[in-house]
């Protein structure tokens, strides 16, 4: 099973609302996958600021002890805020190396995602109670992918929820299982890539991260995917400016979408976007096997 | 000979009887269908919920008012069913009398392992429509995608339309008329003569299904089984 939302706006004066629509569709999911949830949300970028969002799993863990730490290691000037158990780190300066920093130096945190845009939020158990914990409707943003989880390829942990995330500003969600994510990882890994799970979806997370790092775009780098991804998946995948999604050649997961001149939204089941604004005008299909839809701000 | 159907008074009373999801269950809504012994019925704010109109058993008339969620209208026996929207995966599935009537969309699996009656779709159907058919008569307006009919055993698939990949893979004896294109056939199933019969045939299906005289029955193409799989060949023997 799983659950997948997610939501693009293309209307402005739809971002304050953001955080609640994807809500109301995560809600409507969470039948789909009761196990855990996690949501990506893009918006409030500030140029030249990374954004560094990590989980502690300790709740001992000290934040202002991981800034401070971080701040020495890597010179640069850095804040945070929390949600609850989460930190948003903030990095004036290299995003990346203070996000390996992270990862090498503060085994008590699971770092989930760094970008200028990207902010992603997780958690174990029901999803309503998760986006309730973590104020999910409170938030504002450009797009959002959220994705209830009935785990199957790796135990249920936060580290092993989705969205997925292993470069700057793009995220992945997944319906399905990859069988040939264990020889994949091995080849990513000799290209550069960095894998903190052993999950599958991380390894398309990684997978499209290499691609747009040789020069694809998104669109680019999951047509390549269906060549060299074998298993069944429904993927959505956010970058700081675009929305994607690809479904496997047999389109073996469900999939709808609908849009209007407001916005583009996807949902594993229809009940999800049935609340949003403007639906009954809307233009509303299921997206076709091995085909590639994508959309961009710019 | 023919039989005449006499209204019970409660019966009288239940029709044109409106249903609003918005305010009642899903459970009461197929409850009060599930009991109704004739009527007419409008179910409004359908909203994508699942299973709605399953299993009715009586030849009521049931208009939904808007899009549906998974297995609308599954097992139907008598019921007329009309969905003023899109179906979710598994629309009419395993129905066995009645009629079915998407007016939008449907997604995968319609139709799949029904027995009889008779599901039109007014617009394109996804992935796998009438896999395992068993006798259900299926009119899709709008073009189907891959592995349709796979393994069909009979009844009727007409596509006004184009045909995805793989149509018909493994089938027995289902019928299967494709107006367009078909990308790829399946397994054993081949192009095969349309007869006098079969045009006899389609006719009705279309007549059945609203599509008037302006769709020529000759435009179409039969496919059916080749016959190949029903037994054992030994020359196979390196394929299993």
């Amino acid at each position: 099973m799983c659950g997948i939302v997610g939501l693009f706006l293309k209307d402005g004066a739809l971002e304050s609302e953001l955080g609640r629509l994807t809500a109301a569709m995560l809600h409507e999911m969470c039948g789909r996958g009761p196990d855990s949830a996690g949501f990506a949300i893009y918006g409030g970028a500030a140029g030249g600021i990374s954004k560094i969002c990590v989980v502690r799993r300790a709740s001992t863990l000290d934040w202002a002890d991981v800034a401070a730490r971080l701040g020495q290691a890597t010179g640069s000037k850095v804040s945070y805020g929390t949600i609850e158990d989460h930190a948003i780190i903030r990095v004036a300066g290299d995003g990346a190396a203070a996000r390996t920093w992270l990862i090498e130096n503060v085994p008590e945190a699971t770092v989930l995602s760094e970008g200028e845009a990207i902010e992603i939020y997780k958690g174990v158990g029901d999803p309503d109670a998760i986006s309730r914990r973590l104020h999910l409707a409170a938030f504002s943003g450009t797009h959002a992918i959220g994705h209830t989880r009935m785990a199957t390829e790796s135990a249920v942990t936060i580290a092993g929820s989705h969205p997925f995330s292993t470069g700057r500003d793009t995220c992945l969600v997944h319906n399905g299982s990859l069988s040939n994510h264990n020889r994949l990882r091995e080849t990513l890994r000799r290209h550069g890539e960095h894998f903190q799970t052993e999950n599958d979806t991380e390894v398309a997370a990684g997978y499209l991260s290499w691609r747009m790092k040789e020069g694809d775009s998104l669109a680019e780098a999951l047509e390549h995917a269906l060549d060299d991804l074998d298993g069944f998946y429904t993927f959505v995948v956010g970058t700081r400016d675009g929305f994607a999604v690809l479904r496997d050649p047999i389109a073996c997961k469900p999939a709808v979408m609908a849009e209007t001149d407001g916005w583009v939204a996807f949902g594993s089941e229809f009940r999800a976007l049935a609340a949003l604004p403007g639906i009954d005008g809307a233009r509303i299909w299921e997206p076709a096997p091995a085909t590639v839809y994508a959309w961009s701000r710019s | 000979m023919p039989s005449v159907r006499v209204e019970t008074k409660a019966a009288q009373d239940m029709r044109n009887t409106r249903l609003d999801l918005a305010s009642l269950s899903l459970r009461q809504v197929n409850e009060s269908l599930q009991k109704a012994e004739a009527g007419a019925f409008m179910i409004s704010n359908p909203r994508g919920a699942h299973a709605l109109a399953a299993g009715l058993v009586s030849p009521i008339d049931v208009t939904i008012d808007g899009h549906v969620g998974y297995y609308c209208g599954g097992m139907n026996q008598q019921a007329s069913i009309t969905i003023n929207g899109n179906a979710g995966t598994g629309v009419a599935e395993n129905m066995m009398s009645g009629r079915v009537h998407v007016k939008g969309d449907a997604s995968q699996s319609a139709g799949a392992t029904g027995c009889g009656g008779l599901l039109v779709i007014d617009g394109n159907a996804s992935a796998r429509l009438g896999i395992s058919l068993r006798g259900l008569d299926i009119v899709v307006k709008g073009s189907i995608g891959h592995m349709a009919a796979f393994m069909a055993q009979a009844g009727n698939i007409v596509v006004l339309g184009d045909a995805g990949d793989a149509l018909g893979d493994s089938i027995y004896e289902a019928r299967l008329f494709v107006r367009g294109k078909v990308k790829s056939l399946g397994t054993d199933c081949i192009a095969k003569e349309t007869r006098e019969e079969h045009r006899t045939l389609l006719r009705g299906l279309l007549d059945a299904a609203g599509v008037g005289p302006e769709i020529d029955v000759s435009e179409f193409t039969r496919y059916g089984s080749a016959r190949t799989l029903y037994h054992f060949h030994i020359d196979n023997l390196g394929s299993y």
